[in-house]
């Protein structure tokens, strides 16, 4: 066991020399430790390890590649597109040819079917662009309790970046979307490992796709999306978990029934009423369950990292970012003393409504010792986070407010 | 998307850029059954990360989506074996 743990940390520190960047074992110490309070299991296989283009992520499974973002690079507004966690589902994941690539806009509920490559994107719809929060519907299942089977994320199934593509809605007009539509599906380039495993399709409600910020994208923060991210185009659903911000995306039908596959029904599910959203998929929906549809609102707070050290009298900076679906972060309050008395934290720029927002707060210690920081945000929709986590089977929308316990000497 | 085996496997053997081969499984009875089929789909590591919170009841549940609904092509018999394994080895 040490022997190979040994080894993963030699290759991921030769990528990090052959960048020019030095190998730290605390740092990387520090940032596995953020994996507290995951599976005893989950600790034991995680490692950090680069995935080619990639900055040495936490690595939760090799095939299909899972890889987290650590949650120092939560410090900056715009997560680097090196450092953007990685998710699939399936494991055939194809180099998508750009030259080859077309984008197949069909189905029964359209008038006339469209094949479009990437320069007729660019030279017939307008391209636009927006910062929005991605988030794996599971980012930070493994901190259930119960735990629950599936990826054992930590905090790192999300980051944020700007986003530059077409307007979905664009498309399907071009395409002459018919009135009997009730579902959008969409495909993509990356396929199962046996003939028998349901491919990845999924579908959003008519509203939602023709909604004018849910795009095509085929830049992140200025470049071309990283192959890992969905290259060379992924659909963009700010506000939305990342179950729809289909990948290296390669076909969008219209259809006038629900779309029925394993990927939309029982997976990606959450129990009716348990939780305080608003955006429904009403042609999904079941008596007992409904697809995830828009984040929970959700705080992190990323300096310090868990079971840091502070000098006592000085003033500790504690920062982080809050995010919600799309309504707008109103407040973010901390509490320094394990949750009796809270206090606001300062709000960074508004870079846009489904964008996270910073906030940061001076923290000075009264005395040495050990002590417990929370934080929690409020949205413009009223709604908060829960002090106890509210458990489903999936371990989606874990919004539970954080904790973080710092060592004061 | 769906695309023939052949391709499938190319894209396969290409996409496999980290070293899931050092992804080491305990010992125990069962290992290799474990090694041959579940690694067709997807690394070990899986396995190693879904424990040891699962109890029999709960790798079984784990086995039988993967047989039944993701369509493993994993025997009946197999299938018990890999269950027997999970729970001695990563179970609760």
């Amino acid at each position: 066991m040490r022997e190979r743990r040994d080894f993963l940390k030699a290759s991921a520190g030769a990528v990090l020399l052959a960048q020019g960047l030095r190998w730290n074992p605390v740092a990387a110490a520090a940032e596995l430790a953020a994996a507290q309070g995951l599976p005893g299991g989950a600790v034991e296989a995680a490692l950090l390890e680069a995935l080619p283009g990639k900055l040495p992520l936490i690595k939760k499974s090799f095939r299909p590649p899972n890889f987290e973002t650590p949650v120092r690079f939560f410090n900056e507004a715009y997560t680097p597109n090196n450092a953007f966690f990685v998710r699939y589902h399936l494991s055939a994941i194809p180099q998508v040819d750009l030259q080859a690539w077309k984008l197949d806009i069909g189905g029964e509920a359209l008038e006339k079917p469209l094949s479009l490559g990437m320069a007729d994107l660019l030279r017939d719809f307008e391209v636009v662009e927006l910062a929005a929060v991605c988030m794996c519907s599971g980012n930070r299942r493994g901190f259930s309790q119960p735990h629950v089977p599936g990826v054992q994320w930590g905090h790192g199934a999300i980051g944020n970046a700007k986003w530059r593509g077409v307007r979905l809605r664009d498309l399907l007009a071009r395409a002459g979307l018919k009135k009997e539509a009730v579902e959008i599906v969409f495909d993509a380039a990356d396929a199962p490992p046996v003939e028998k495993t349901p491919d990845f399709v999924k579908s959003l409600p008519v509203w939602r796709a023709m909604d004018e910020n849910t795009l095509v994208a085929f830049e992140m923060n200025g470049e071309p999306l990283p192959h890992w991210n969905g290259f060379p185009a992924r659909l963009v659903v700010p506000g939305w978990t990342a179950t729809y911000w289909m990948k290296h995306l390669t076909s969008v039908s219209a259809v006038s029934q629900p779309y029925k596959g394993f990927w939309m029904n029982p997976a990606y599910r959450i129990p009716k009423g348990k939780f305080p959203v608003i955006d429904r998929f009403v042609s999904q929906e079941t008596e007992a369950n409904t697809p995830i549809t828009e984040m929970v609102v959700n705080s992190l707070i990323s300096t310090p990292e868990n079971e840091g050290k502070c000098a006592a009298g000085a003033t500790l900076d504690v920062s982080g970012v809050a995010w919600d679906g799309g309504y707008g972060i109103t407040a973010v309050e901390i509490s320094e003393d394990g949750g009796s008395t809270w206090r606001n934290a300062q709000l960074g720029a508004d870079l846009g409504r489904y964008a996270w927002r910073q906030w940061s707060h001076g923290f000075k210690p009264a005395r040495a010792g050990r002590h417990t920081l929370l934080v929690r945000a409020f949205n413009r929709a009223g709604a908060t986070q829960p002090a106890e986590l509210i458990f489903n089977p999936a371990g989606y929308h874990n919004n539970v407010v954080q904790r973080v316990d710092i060592e004061v000497a | 998307m769906k695309k023939p085996a052949v391709l499938l496997l190319l894209l396969l053997s290409a996409s496999v850029a980290a070293d899931e081969g050092s992804v080491r499984l305990k010992d125990g009875e069962g290992r290799q059954l474990v090694e041959a089929n579940c690694v067709m789909c997807h690394s070990l590591d899986y396995i190693q990360m879904n424990s040891p919170f699962l109890d029999r009841k709960g790798w079984e549940a784990s086995v039988n989506k993967m047989v039944k609904v993701m369509g493993a092509p994993v025997s009946e018999s197999d299938a018990k074996a890999i269950v027997d394994y999970l729970a001695a080895r990563y179970g609760k």
